[in-house]
This record gives structure tokens, sequence and C-alpha cells, in this order.
């Protein structure tokens, strides 16, 4: 793991400087009306770039204490570096941190030597996370997704009820404006609260690297390549990059125009997977 | 320049995403090669390309051609950053638009040329008033279908111009556009010699941020009170003003007084876990108290020289968004800032057409759906507020149904209001009726057994409970088994029953609630006894004579007291053998032989509305 690079300041502008100030208020805000509104509430925490802004956010809404649960679903396909980050972070934040498999999956042989990455992803991630609401009986999620992710996730809530059966009624949605939002669920039924919904993959590095948010050593480049979206190794592939500092992906990321996920074997496996994978309940 | 989102509104079909997908590729702010891949996406299936694909990523929205929902898309341009908005046009999706639009710095309203104004372009512009967006530029979008044609744009012009200001809005500027041909979107067009402002990309980078309002007095909106630690800290959201240590704070509703003591920060590193620099608007902030005060969630920080208002009702402009109306005596729970509280809908003043402008000629017992109108609102409690527009984020609400936020409001004016300060006096009558928005009050039915007393109080009480009066029926029959009981039928037990039943009627008349007896209560000297006595306490008295012939009643007979006392098993049966001493003055009489049950309601209520009607009320109405 290392800590984040001290590279010079990047050219922002004092205008970048605010709108930053003003997400990390809202996420907040949000976190602060979700740990209100909520008996049982637990925050995801995949180790990465933008799980890691969300463990931040929360120490700052809270004055450095993380008062609920943080869940790693774990598909047993982690990298191990990522593994030994998630030990140093738990200790190094002192967060209440709950590690769940689908061993139901994984004893029936579902994998990514067997079986197709979509199957896969809604076992051992969609699955796993409905097993661990359920043991837990949390009522509302945090999440650290984005609404520029892809064109599905644009369509999001800040606190966005699910089913008991995990459904995104993405056709019906409650209105929300005005800092006011759906805070209450039914029986089984969850909220997924999204407090870095407006912030963009560029907006991101750039607190990560404000902030000095520790992070996994592989989003920086080592022998001309790096991860731009950390997910399970049989997977996952490393993409081109010289860029060794948050400076230098953030300039990195200015000119390309290639998606974020393009790295990620699952959603390019076949025509709308995102919204498949979406539509079963995968964040 | 800073970060601008905006969204883009307009009736169906006026091409909001075509215009969007146009922003988008000719920003080149598409994603390399997704273009190409619709584009040859809709080669295979046999369609024309369309920009508006870029934006209708779904596949239920390529298949309806609509947008289906809010969509938050962001792209860049030398200038600045921006996020659009999309609010759908399609009529039963406005809650999207709203969501979308309420969270805008400007907006773009689309209007087609080739159909011109439509009831979605006037509706959408009425709500962008109600949200408080001003930044607004309308793009007259299609001029490709009417040949570039200087007369259309300046018809449109002038017809939507005139509209917007009567609602208060002045466009930025009106751009004639094509999306889809990409006419007057990044630069002008020489289609359109004859127009000479800016292009709309142009006119978008013109637009400002929406100012926090920092010269406005402080409004510390308390979300939380956390104890993880030996620090005491109060968490929640400066919405206007800014917030510092040592400002003097008043927290309203209460008027508790204090200190900031701190304002904290995490990590500890950043200047020293103590924030020097004042928390501007806009921005969450957590700060400890130079007290050990009472504050919770909900509670209003504010200098104690320029408090919000504290009061029980106000008068709003609401939209609605659930498919179940807005009826008169519903309660819900209402939203305003951190504040939640139990509210009745007291009135509708008015249903706005908000196509129109003009207020609707049905009778307002309901808002439905997607309508606009002006309402009266009463809180169970106090709430802090600011009316008039002063401070937007302090003077708006929601009201949920379910757990739904079903409908938003803006606060025109308040009306009962609270004192700034707590009072450590006696709570007093007056104090009472500005809790519950009536005071209490005694409407006495007397009449023959059978004549309709226990139906009518029964019906009553249901009416008044649903118009969110605290209604209570003192029957008779219950006296008699309860307070009454041992007393028997002699002159002096029934004067001692009738003594008992207008004390019992005066102490629940002071506690504030409207008491309705239903007793037969025969002898004027009692009545008259019993209205003087709640008069001199302050009560209001209202003597109501059911009168309904006595052959009626015995027709009626529905307890078939009448048989038996004619049958000489009850003695001294008023109308049988006692006499029955009807009201000379009654404050209203009830011919419940020749008038419905329902007509009868109608009359008792307004009776009660008037009797209990505070006399205190609108003091403060319209500051």
């Amino acid at each position: 793991m290392r800590k984040a690079p001290t590279a010079p300041a990047s050219s922002n502008s004092r205008s970048h400087v605010s709108h930053l100030d003003e997400l990390e208020s809202q996420g907040i805000y949000l976190l602060r009306e979700a740990f209100h509104s909520f008996e049982r509430p637990a925050m995801l925490w995949s180790m990465g770039k933008d799980s890691n802004v969300l463990i931040w956010l929360a120490k700052k809404a809270f004055c450095g204490h993380i008062p609920f649960p943080v869940v790693h679903i774990d598909t047993t396909y982690e990298f191990p570096e990522m593994l030994e980050f998630r030990a140093w972070a738990r200790d190094h934040h002192g967060f209440d941190l709950i590690v769940w498999t689908n061993e139901e999956a994984r004893a029936r042989g579902i994998g990514y030597e067997t079986t197709d990455p979509v199957t896969v992803t809604h076992e051992l991630k969609t699955v796993a996370l409905q097993q661990c609401l359920a043991a837990h009986k949390f009522d509302a999620l945090v999440t650290g997704i984005r609404r520029d992710e892809d064109s599905t996730r644009a369509k999001e809530r800040y606190f966005s009820p699910r089913t008991a059966d995990f459904e995104w009624d993405y056709k019906d949605q409650p209105p929300e404006f005005w800092n006011h939002f759906t805070t209450e669920v039914g029986a089984g039924e969850h909220v997924r609260v999204q407090p870095l919904l407006d912030w963009t993959e560029i907006d991101i590095w750039a607190y990560l690297e404000r902030e000095k948010v520790p992070l996994p050593g592989m989003y920086f480049a080592r022998n001309g390549r790096r991860y731009r979206s950390l997910g399970c190794w049989p997977i996952t592939k490393d993409v081109p990059s010289k860029a060794s500092t948050i400076a230098e992906i953030i300039e990195e990321l200015k000119i390309t125009r290639v998606s974020e996920r393009s790295g990620r074997a699952q959603d390019n496996h076949e025509r709308n997977a995102m919204q498949k994978l979406r539509a079963k309940g995968f964040m | 320049m800073s970060h601008l989102s905006f969204v883009v509104v307009g009736h169906v079909d006026h091409g909001k995403s075509t215009l969007i997908g146009r922003l988008l590729f000719d920003t080149h702010s598409v994603e390399e090669g997704k273009a190409e891949r619709i584009q040859a996406a809709c080669k295979a299936e046999g369609m024309e390309f369309e920009y508006a694909f870029l934006m209708d990523a779904l596949l239920e929205e390529q298949a309806q051609n609509i947008t289906m929902d809010t969509t938050r898309v962001p792209f860049r341009t030398p200038g600045r950053d921006y996020t659009i908005i999309d609010a759908p046009g399609h009529k039963e999706f406005l809650k999207n638009m709203i969501t979308g639009a309420a969270s805008a710095d400007a907006a773009v309203l689309l209007v087609d040329a080739h159909e011109g104004l439509r009831e979605q372009t006037r509706r959408h512009g009425y709500l962008l008033s109600l949200l408080g967006l001003s930044q607004i530029v309308v793009a007259v979008n299609k001029m490709d279908l009417v040949d570039y044609d200087r007369g259309v744009y300046d018809r449109i012009r002038a017809e939507l111009g005139g509209f917007l200001g009567q609602l208060g809005i002045t466009p930025a500027h009106f751009v004639p556009i094509s999306a889809k041909l990409g006419h007057g979107i990044i630069g002008l067009s020489d289609k359109m010699p004859w127009y000479t402002g800016p292009a709309l990309l142009e006119t978008l980078e013109g637009f400002h941020t929406r100012p926090a309002p920092n010269a406005a007095p402080l409004r510390f909106c308390v979300q939380d009170v956390y104890r993880f630690d030996a620090r005491r800290i109060v968490a929640g959201i400066v919405e206007a003003g800014r917030l510092s240590a040592g400002d003097p704070l008043v927290f309203c509703p209460g008027g508790k007084r204090t200190r900031v003591k701190s304002i904290e920060c995490w990590p500890a590193s950043a200047e020293g876990g103590r924030g020097s620099v004042p928390v501007p608007a806009g921005r969450v902030a957590a700060v400890t108290l130079e007290d050990e005060l009472f504050v919770e969630r909900g509670q209003v920080g504010a200098p104690p020289d320029a408090t919000p208002v504290e009061a029980h009702e106000f008068t709003a402009r609401l939209f609605w968004l659930h498919e179940e109306p807005l009826r008169i005596g519903d309660v819900l729970p209402l939203r305003l800032g951190t504040q939640q509280a139990e509210t009745t809908l007291l009135a509708i003043e008015r249903v706005l057409d908000a196509v129109t402008l003009e207020t609707q000629a049905r009778p307002a017992a309901e808002v439905r759906r997607h309508e606009v109108a002006q309402i009266r609102l009463r809180v169970r409690r106090p709430i802090a507020f600011d009316p008039g527009g002063r401070i937007p984020a302090l003077g708006r609400f929601v009201l949920l149904r379910g757990r739904r936020i079903a409908g938003g409001g803006v606060i025109d004016a308040a009306h009962a209001e609270v004192p700034a300060s707590g009072s450590d006096l006696p709570i007093k009558l007056s104090a009472r009726a500005t809790m519950l928005g009536h005071c209490g009050a005694v409407v006495w039915l007397t009449g023959f057994s059978g004549s309709g007393k226990s139906t009518l109080a029964a019906a009553l009480e249901k009416e008044l409970f649903r118009v969110g009066v605290l209604p209570t029926v003192l029957d008779g029959d219950v006296l008699r088994t309860g307070l009454c009981r041992g007393l028997g039928f002699s002159q002096e037990d029934r004067k001692e029953n009738m003594r008992r039943a207008a004390e019992a009627a005066l102490l629940l008349a002071r506690t504030g609630a409207v008491v309705i007896t239903a007793l037969i209560s025969p002898f004027r000297e009692d009545r008259r006894l019993a209205a003087e006595l709640c008069r001199k306490n302050g009560v209001p008295f209202a003597e109501v004579f059911v009168n309904a012939p006595l052959a009626e009643c015995e027709r009626r007979d529905p307890k078939r007291l009448y048989q038996k006392a004619r049958a000489g098993q009850i003695p001294s049966f008023t109308g049988i053998d006692s006499p029955y001493e009807a009201p000379l003055a009654p404050d209203l009489e009830l011919r419940t032989d020749r008038e419905s049950v329902e007509q009868s309601i109608e009359k008792l209520s307004r009776l009660v509305l008037t009797l209990a009607r505070p006399s205190r009320d609108d003091q403060g109405a319209g500051i």
C-alpha cells in the first residue's frame, strides 16, 4: 500500500477547490442523514478509490469515527495486495469490518475458471451482498457509485430504495429535491445511500490527492502499466500508463476518452451487461 | 470559471435529448467509439441515427423514444465544467423534472418552433419560477422545420416572453437553434443571419453558479447531536450566512441561547482540529457549544437579532406529485430544513392552472397530481422558517405521503406566530388556541329523546376531526353510567346531572377541545346555568335546538324508551310525563324531521368554526 504521493499541486483553480468542497460537504450531509434516518446502516467498501473516499467522508462526517460497520464482499478473487491493504486500512482507520463471501456458491464450484463472468459477478457479488444484508438486517447501505460510471447509473437517486429482492425500480423512483430523501423502508427493504453520485472520476482523484487519502498501490504505474479500476483478478486488466502519481493520473484522464471500466471484462462480455447486472441488484 | 449545472426542460418531443446529445457530441464529450457504436446499431436495425440516442442508453428508452428519468451528464468546454440535468417532458414524469431542476443553477427551456408553445412549455416555466431558478435561456428548436423563419421565432418569443414575464422570469436570451442539424448551438448559424444574439453555449457560459446566501443571517440547521467521544458535537448544515467560533446563537424553535465554542474538523492536522475559518453557506459544519443546552435535530441556530419566524400556520404555493390528491383535512408529515412535523391542510385557497395561470373554477377541496395550489397549512408544533423567499432554503418544504415525497411548496406568509422566545408563564387559553388552531368551545345539543342529538354529535365529531379540529362528545347516556352514576330522575338529581355535565364540558373545553354535548337537558334554567358557567370562564357556548316533533321522536324511538315510558316502566320521561322547555332563542335550530344529517352537519360545522375561531389569529400575517 502507499500513502498518496505528495506531488506538487496540479493546476487547481480556486473554483475547483470550491467544487471539491461542495462535493465533500454534500457527501457528509448525506452520510449524516443516513446515520440519523436508519436503524442499521452499513457501508460497502471494495477497497477501491471511490470506497476509500467514502471512508474518508465518513470520518469527516462523524469527527474521526465510523459509527456503522464497513462491509467487504470478498469474491475470493481479490488481488493479494488488496487483501494486505484491507487489513492495514481496517487497523489504520479503526472501523468494524465485516467480510462476507458467498461460500455456498463457491462450494457449488462457481468461479471464473468454470463460469461466465456475468454469472460469477452475480453469484459472488450480488447474491453475497443479499446474504450479508439478510444476515445483518441492514436497512441502509452506503455505496460509492457515481453517475458518470456508466449511463445506467446516471439515473440514480442519493437515497435509492431497493425491494427485498434487490430490485431497483428505475421507472418509478421517488422524487428527491431540496435535500429531502426517502428515509423509510418496509420490512426486508433497504435504501442505497449514494454520497458520491455527483462525483466524476477526476473529482475522486483530485480529492484523494488533496486529502492524502491512503490508497492501494495498484492504481499507480509500475513497469509502464497501472490499474484504472480494481475488480476480481481474473477479469481485471491493467492498462498502459506512465502515471505514478495522482497528479499524473489526473493529467492522463483529462486526455482520455476511454471508459473507466473498460478494463473490467464483465462489462464488455455482452451487450447491455451492466444493464443486466444492475437489474439484478449489482451496484 | 465555476462548475455549472443546468436543466433542460420543455414539452415532450420538443428535442431535449437531441439537444443534449448534440452538445455532448459537438463539445467532444462523448466517449470514444460510443457515437460510432450507436450509429452502427441504428444501421443494423434500419433506424436513422439520432443524437438523442447518445443519451438514451437504457433499452426501454430506445424502444419508447422518451427519456425516462432524471439524468445527469457531465461535459466540459475550454471555459468550464458542466452538468446537464435532463428532465423528461412526459407528463407523468413531472417528479423527475422537479428532482432535476431543484438543484440546477440554470435552465434551458426548449420550445419547438414548428409546434409552438404547448402545455408543458408553460407548466415547466411555472415550476422553474417556483423552484427559484432565475437564469433561464429559451431555445427555439427545430428552426429547420420552419425554414429558419424569423417571423415564427418572433411570435414564439413574444408569446413565451409574455407568459414568463407574468411569473417574474426574464430569459437571458431566446436562441433560435436546430439541435438535429447543429445550428445555433456551438456557434451562430449562417442560416439565420437575422439573429444577432449569442449562440446557446455562449449564453450558458455567461451563467453563474447559484450564489450561496452568505450575506443572509445565519441559519444553521441541526442534523444530529453526537457523543462519540468526550465532545458533544452538534452537526448540521449552514443553509445561510456564515458560522464562526464565538458566534452567539439562538436555537429555534425554543429560543435557547448560547455561543459557538469551536468548529470541529477532522483530521486533527487540519487547522489543529479546530476550524478558524468561518463555514460559508451551503456547507456542513460540526460545532461544540459553550453551554450544555438540550439541542436537537430540526432546530435552527440563528443570530439573536435575526431569528426565523416560529409559527403554527402558514400559506404557501405548492406543487403536488402524488397520484392520490391532497385533500382538506389531510394530515401528513412535513419536512423543512431538518425539521419534521405533522401538518394538516386547513384550506385550499385556490388551485392554479399552471398552463393558463388562471384560478380553476371547480371548488378546491383537493389538489390533484401535477396541480399547483395556494394552500394554508397548520403544524402541530411550531416550526421555524423564513417566509416570502427571504432565505429560500428555510422557506420551502416537502410533504410526505406514505414513505414518499408527495409534493413541495414555498412559504409565502406566516400565521399564528409564536412569540420569539418561550415564556415561563402558565399556559393560557390563547396559547392552547394557537397550538390547536382553534379555541375550546361548548356546543350544547338539546332536544327530545330520539330527536337525533347522539347521531348528530357523532357525525359532527367526525367532521370536525377531519378538518383538523379537536372534538369530543359528552353523551347523556355515557354520563349517566359514569360520572353521574347513582343519580336518579328526581328533579334534584336531574339538576345535579346537568350541573356535572356543564362542569365536565367546561373542563374539557378549557383543554382546548370543542365539546359537543348530547343531553335532553329539558329545562331552560339548567341550560342557562351551563352557558353562564362556560362564558364566565372564557369558553364560547352555543345552544343548539335539535328539533323534531314529539310524534316523530316517538315514531323513531331508537331505544324503545317511549314504548317503555308509555307502559309506565320509566317515570318522569321527557315528553310523556315530564315537560320539555324548548329554547326561546337558540343559536341554531335543526329540524331533523325535515333536513338530512348532512344538511344539519353543514350548519353545525359552520357554527362551530365561527364559535371556535381564535380571536388573535392572523396577527402575524404577511411579515
